[in-house]
């Protein structure tokens, strides 16, 4: 509640700020998006701890560097407007190459107390700045849950560690975790590096070739949030994202178990005919559809796709004529991507989005 | 061609202004006993320099025509040149920046496809970074530092000339093989392994690589020019203590460049030896990792940042000083303030790695070393604003530039101690936010103080003076449409807009924003653009400058608008740091160089009393020639390794060229004293060989 | 008109060795960036070194006869080097002459043997990491052998064509501190080189 008050005091200057530099009040408008609930991708919402200490931090330094901001501009205005005594050689526009000593030094007094000043608030954001550091990095409990990410051109593959198989869950660009409960990711990738990023809950994490980082989330309010790649990976940086589902842990469970089960089984005509279509076609060269012989690792995992909110890695809502969209030509949606066009019969594609909608 | 036009001019070249009277006696008599044979021959003053100037005009001056042209060697045209293709590449930059902008303004917006946007973001950054801002801080130094150390020359101008040639060239084929759609697309830090073999097929991250190798050979060469001429051309009397500050300011860039770029041409060259003959530097399947690259590579992109401020810091002292009618307030603070920022420059690098999974310890030790650089900043700052207080600022348009760099670079810098927390670099890292904070330090730093270096020294340069009214205009453009442009982008970075994305979805609501960020670099433009228009006008028909038009205190001001070829007829002594407001009428100017050949005098590295006069070699076209089989082995070798070992061959012939002396000239030399005190008859010897 | 007071320089030397001339400026400036880009290369050496368990990784150590004698070679090359400078100090054309025709052998012998050192080193710069920083590392050393082996026969020969001037002995002198830093590079390579595998 706090957070949010200050959240919205900041806005008032930051607000003032904009206007300084915006003669329209355009900005003003738009600045008042930071307070609605857009589809939530923002450090100024936090849903976890980390994230929350972060932006506490940085309203404390924005505070206190704002406020060094002013006091500095006053300075200069005061410098340059202050009234002075007349000089002799003012007309004939003569330097002054012996300024008055009392006053050089009076300035020196300033200047070294500016330094003094700033030397004190440095020193305080630094040991502000370690002491968060060292909360964000303490999150460690026994009971967490354990969550590999792998990054790929351009999608996410997530993988539910479990000390049994069985328990083992792969799925790709939606990461759903209980509230309240830390989670601790592995991260790494196979190709380039990206870098995992979900601004409501913490800063970022990269995934190097070569690397395992890890870092810790927790995520306290329900909600769904929106992660994005932040480190530039070529072709499709800009539609690399992911989602991040937080639900009470009996929704979770539910949601965790129906993931593990193999692929519905084709309930239709139709259906039958799209896994067909599914598994002679190109798709079987990439995907995975646990269940079916479709077992490649190259692209996502299919499984459970119908069960999921976007396609394409956050590009696209799951909606029908999205999926037509993206089998026939992906190009056209994702320029660069991995994945081929299809060309399919309009009876197979259609056989085939009934199978693919059917994987719940 | 203002040359002409020089020459008519220069009759009464070279008069010092005469200033307050301050005790000079000491520093004259230092000087005095540092001349060997002091004369006091009477001189019929207007005939001898009538003679004089004639003399060193066909001396220093370059051969007609073409093909002289291309020969020059004189360090005001070289640095002319260096200036204006540095702002060439500043405008396809920007050019560039405002594609972006168009294809950022609307979500989704299909005008620029991804593999195009990757080129462009790339090639904006690399071409501001390594093709204007570094250059042309070299650049300005070229043309300026000479003049106001008193010299009549930049020391090894035929390097200099080299330099620029190199860089031109290299700038070119980056520019080329852009418009050949085999334009660098991995970013301008251009990570492994998105720029390694295997995910950057192609040659377009090899042209990038070699660009970096040709900005390198030019900026190391102009560094050690800089260093050279700052330490031995300064003129008599000019102590250390006595070295106008922008002087220090790119003394200490050059120290910069010195441990800098060899880490960043070493790292390119690894880069492009995984690319091409399969090296595993960063291939961590064989043992190499992405992250070296990361720390090569900042180790230099960190302290280039400050390559890139702390000379246009020099620009703002120069400028309060001469606006606040005052010597600047805090000069050893100021001098002291660069070198520590010099040293804490190398000290920051991993704060672009905060991300990466370092050790946290380590981390801390980053964040430590950020923060604290803002306090020799803090200290710059302070001694400005001291100096504005204590002096009587005039607003004339390049003071207009520094006042808007104060709040521009202010705001950046608090920003920039945000970032230097972990924590928050962490949430801001690789956002919109970042892009926010650098432009104002990078624009608020540095581009506005070269504008307002722009129209401060630009009388001297042309002879003309920029029309002021204008200036006014081109400041509050670049003013308001910058902020415009880049303020929306911290709020956008806090909300989740990360960098290098060729676009969003419209339901993130950053498309108002990114609108209005646009509108803005428009006006920024705008700017840009009367600042040209007000250059091509003001270089005609601007109002005549004279030699001072400012009223300042530092050498340059003392020879005639635009300087002639040698710089000066007489070249003056120092008494002061603040020379031209503070020297006696009757200030001693250096006699006895020759000016049948163009020897200059060389000083002591501390105290700047006379040591040697020296022979500058003439304008030749060697150094165009070796900067052309230098270019045709680097870029050979993007298409071959052969390309090296065949390529060293024409270099090596050129260089030798080069090198080569023309004339016997022993006659005219005299070695130092203690060889000629022991070796007197070798000498001799020689001198009866050689004639 | 009266005179105006005046330094007259004419009487000032036109060279000198030592820190006075310009050129001295320049050497040490190539020193310093050279000598950076060294120190890197050793800092790529060890981070690449750090993480792994075995060094050299899966190759056999590298032979140090080769390198040994090389060392031996390049140290006693500061011999003639001396004596380079020195008698290029003293105007001494015929001792300058004899002295660099004597450092010009000893480069040549070195650059030979150090093809032969490649030869030597058991990996190749395309096999893993380890061998791309120590081939490299040898590699940019050889071009500075190579370089100065170049720019001293270029010196031989203006010395023994002429025109003689005051500065080409400043050129010799200057070259002779560069050779000096030629050396001085090869002894921690070496080590490096050949011994830090078998020592860490």
């Amino acid at each position: 509640m706090r957070l949010m008050n200050n959240v919205s005091l900041a806005l008032t200057k930051a607000r003032a700020v904009a206007r300084r530099s915006s003669s329209t009040g355009y900005c003003l408008l738009s600045t008042v998006y930071l307070l609605q609930g857009m589809p939530s991708q923002s450090a100024l919402h936090p849903a976890g701890p980390q994230a929350g200490r972060i932006i506490s931090l940085w309203w404390m330094m924005f505070w206190v560097t704002g406020a060094v901001f002013l006091v500095v501009m006053g300075f200069l205005v005061a410098a340059l407007a202050r009234r002075r005594r007349p000089f002799a050689g003012e007309a004939a526009d003569v330097p002054d190459v012996r300024p008055e000593a009392s006053r050089e030094r009076r300035m020196s007094h300033v200047v070294l107390a500016g330094v003094g000043i700033t030397v004190v608030i440095l020193f305080v954001f630094l040991v502000r700045s370690y002491v968060t550091g060292r909360a964000l990095d303490s999150l460690h409990e026994q009971d967490h849950l354990t969550v590999k990410v792998v990054g790929h051109q351009w999608w996410w593959e997530v993988r539910y560690e479990n000390s049994t198989a069985a328990y083992v869950l792969t799925t790709a660009n939606e990461i759903h975790l209980p509230a309240g409960r830390p989670v601790l990711f592995k991260l790494t990738s196979t190709d380039v590096i990206h870098s995992f990023w979900v601004p409501n809950l913490h800063g970022k994490t990269d995934l190097v070739p070569g690397h395992e980082n890890v870092t810790w989330l927790k995520a306290d309010r329900e909600g769904t949030y929106r992660g994005q790649c932040a480190e530039f990976c070529g072709h499709q940086h800009a539609h690399m994202a992911f989602t991040v589902v937080v639900e009470p842990y009996e929704k979770f469970k539910a949601w965790y178990d129906a993931q593990l089960k193999p692929a519905a089984e084709p309930a239709t005509q139709s259906q039958a005919q799209g896994r067909q279509v599914f598994l002679s076609s190109p798709c079987v060269m990439c995907h995975t559809v646990r269940g079916t012989d479709a077992g490649s690792r190259v692209g996502p995992d299919l499984t459970h796709v119908a069960s999921r909110g976007t396609l394409a890695a956050g590009t696209l809502e799951n909606t029908r004529g999205h999926l037509a969209g993206w089998v026939v030509d992906s190009q056209k949606v994702k320029p660069g991507n991995r994945m081929p066009p299809n060309n399919l019969e309009p009876a197979d594609l259609q056989a085939l989005l009934d199978y693919l909608q059917s994987l719940k | 061609m203002p040359r002409r036009k020089k020459k008519e001019e220069k009759a009464n070249a070279a008069e010092p202004q005469t200033g307050l009277r301050a005790d000079a006696d000491a520093v004259r008599e230092a000087v005095a006993r540092a001349s060997a044979a002091r004369t006091d021959v009477a001189l019929a003053e207007d005939l001898a320099d009538e003679h004089e100037h004639r003399a060193l005009d066909k001396t220093w001056g370059d051969e007609p025509g073409f093909w002289g042209w291309l020969a020059s060697t004189n360090h005001k045209t070289t640095g002319r040149r260096f200036i204006y293709t540095a702002f060439g590449f500043f405008i396809l930059g920007g050019i560039l920046a405002v594609l972006m902008r168009v294809q950022l303004a609307r979500p989704e917006s299909g005008l620029i496809g991804p593999d195009l946007y990757n080129q462009i973001f790339t090639m904006h950054g690399t071409t501001m970074m390594f093709l204007f801002a570094v250059p042309m801080m070299e650049a300005a130094a070229v043309y300026v530092l000479p003049l106001m150390l008193g010299a009549r020359s930049i020391a090894f101008p035929r390097l200099n000339a080299y330099g620029y040639w190199v860089y031109l060239f290299g700038g070119i084929m980056l520019w080329v093989a852009f418009f050949l759609n085999v334009g660098p697309d991995a970013g301008w830090f251009a990570y492994v392994p998105l720029s390694g073999p295997e995910y950057g097929a192609g040659k377009r991250v090899d042209f990038w690589a070699q660009m970096i190798t040709f900005t390198e050979v030019s900026a190391l060469v102009v560094a050690t020019e800089i260093i050279t001429t700052f330490f031995k051309l300064r003129a008599p009397g000019m102590s250390l203590n006595r070295v106008p500050i922008y002087a220090w300011s790119v003394l200490v860039m050059a120290f910069m460049i010195f441990f800098a770029m060899p880490t960043v041409a070493l790292a390119s060259a690894c880069l492009i030896m995984d690319r091409l003959i399969g090296t595993h530097f960063f291939n961590p399947a064989e043992g190499g990792d992405p992250i070296l690259w990361q720390h090569l590579f900042w180790f230099f992109g960190h302290p280039e940042v400050y390559i890139i401020f702390i000379p246009a810091t020099g620009f703002v002292s120069t400028i309060i000083a001469t606006f606040s009618r005052r010597p600047i307030f805090g000069y050893t603070a100021l001098v002291l303030a660069l070198v520590s920022t010099g040293f804490i420059g190398f000290g920051l690098w991993v704060h672009h790695m905060f991300a990466a999974g370092l050790p946290r310890m380590g981390e801390s030790f980053f964040t430590g070393a950020t923060i604290m650089i803002a306090i020799p900043s803090g200290i710059q700052i302070f001694c400005w604003i001291a100096t504005l207080w204590g002096g009587r600022p005039r607003f004339k348009s390049p003071m207009m530039f520094v006042l808007g760099f104060f709040f521009v670079f202010v705001l950046g810098g608090m920003t920039g101690v945000m970032q230097g927390s972990v924590p928050v670099d962490l949430q801001v890292h690789d956002t919109y936010f970042v892009v926010a904070h650098f432009h104002y330090v990078l624009i608020g730093g540095a581009v506005f103080p070269l504008f307002g270096a722009f129209h401060y020294w630009f009388p001297k340069v042309t002879g003309r003076l920029l029309n002021e009214k204008l200036g006014h205009v081109t400041f509050w453009l670049m003013f308001v449409g910058f902020n415009l442009a880049f303020f929306p982008m911290h709020i956008l970075g806090l909300r989740g807009m990360p960098r290098r994305v060729y676009t969003y979805q419209p339901n993130l609501g950053w498309a108002d924003l990114n609108w209005l960020a646009t509108a803005g670099g428009v006006i920024l433009t705008l700017g840009v653009l009367l600042f040209v228009v007000n250059a091509l006008r003001s270089v005609r028909a601007g109002e005549v400058a004279g030699a001072n038009p400012w009223n300042a205190a530092t050498l340059e001001w003392a020879t005639t608008s635009p300087p002639p070829e040698y710089n000066f007829l007489r070249p003056p002594t120092v008494d002061s740091r603040d020379t031209l407001w503070t020297q006696p009428a009757d200030q001693p100017v250096v006699t006895g160089l020759r000016s049948d050949v163009r020897e200059v005098l060389v000083t002591r590295a501390l105290d700047a009393e006379p040591d040697l006069r020296v022979e500058f070699p003439e304008s030749s076209i060697w150094p165009l020639l070796a900067a052309l089989a230098t270019t045709a082995m680097f870029v050979g070798s993007i298409f071959t390794p052969w390309a090296v070992p065949v390529g060293m061959l024409p270099v090596f012939v050129t260089l030798t060229g080069w090198f080569w002396p023309k004339k016997k000239r022993m006659a005219e030399e005299q070695p130092p004293e203690e060889v000629r005190e022991k070796h007197g008859e070798r000498w001799m010897e020689l001198r009866e060989q050689e004639s | 008109m009266s005179a105006r007071p005046n330094i007259d320089v004419s009487n000032l030397p036109t060279f000198a060795f030592g820190h006075r001339p310009l050129t001295w400026w320049c050497t040490w400036s190539i020193i310093l960036m050279e000598g950076g880009m060294f120190v890197v290369l050793f800092a790529i050496y060890f981070f690449l070194r750090t993480p792994v368990p075995d060094w050299p990784p899966g190759v056999a150590y590298p032979e140090p006869f080769w390198g040994t004698v090389n060392l031996f070679i390049i140290l006693a090359s500061c011999v003639p080097n001396y004596f380079q400078k020195k008698a290029a100090e003293s105007l001494d054309l015929r001792g300058v002459r004899i002295w660099i025709a004597v450092l010009i052998g000893f480069a040549a012998v070195a650059t030979a043997i150090r093809f032969v050192e490649f030869g030597h080193l058991n990996c190749r710069w395309d096999q893993n990491a380890y061998g791309s920083v120590v081939w490299v590392s040898m590699g940019t050393h050889l071009l500075h052998l190579f370089t100065d082996l170049l720019d001293s026969v270029v010196l031989l020969a203006l010395m023994l064509v002429g025109p003689i001037e005051g500065k080409r002995f400043v050129d010799v002198s200057e070259n002779a501190l560069y050779w000096y830093f030629v050396v001085a590079l090869w002894v921690p390579l070496y080590v490096v080189i050949y011994w830090v595998p078998r020592w860490m």
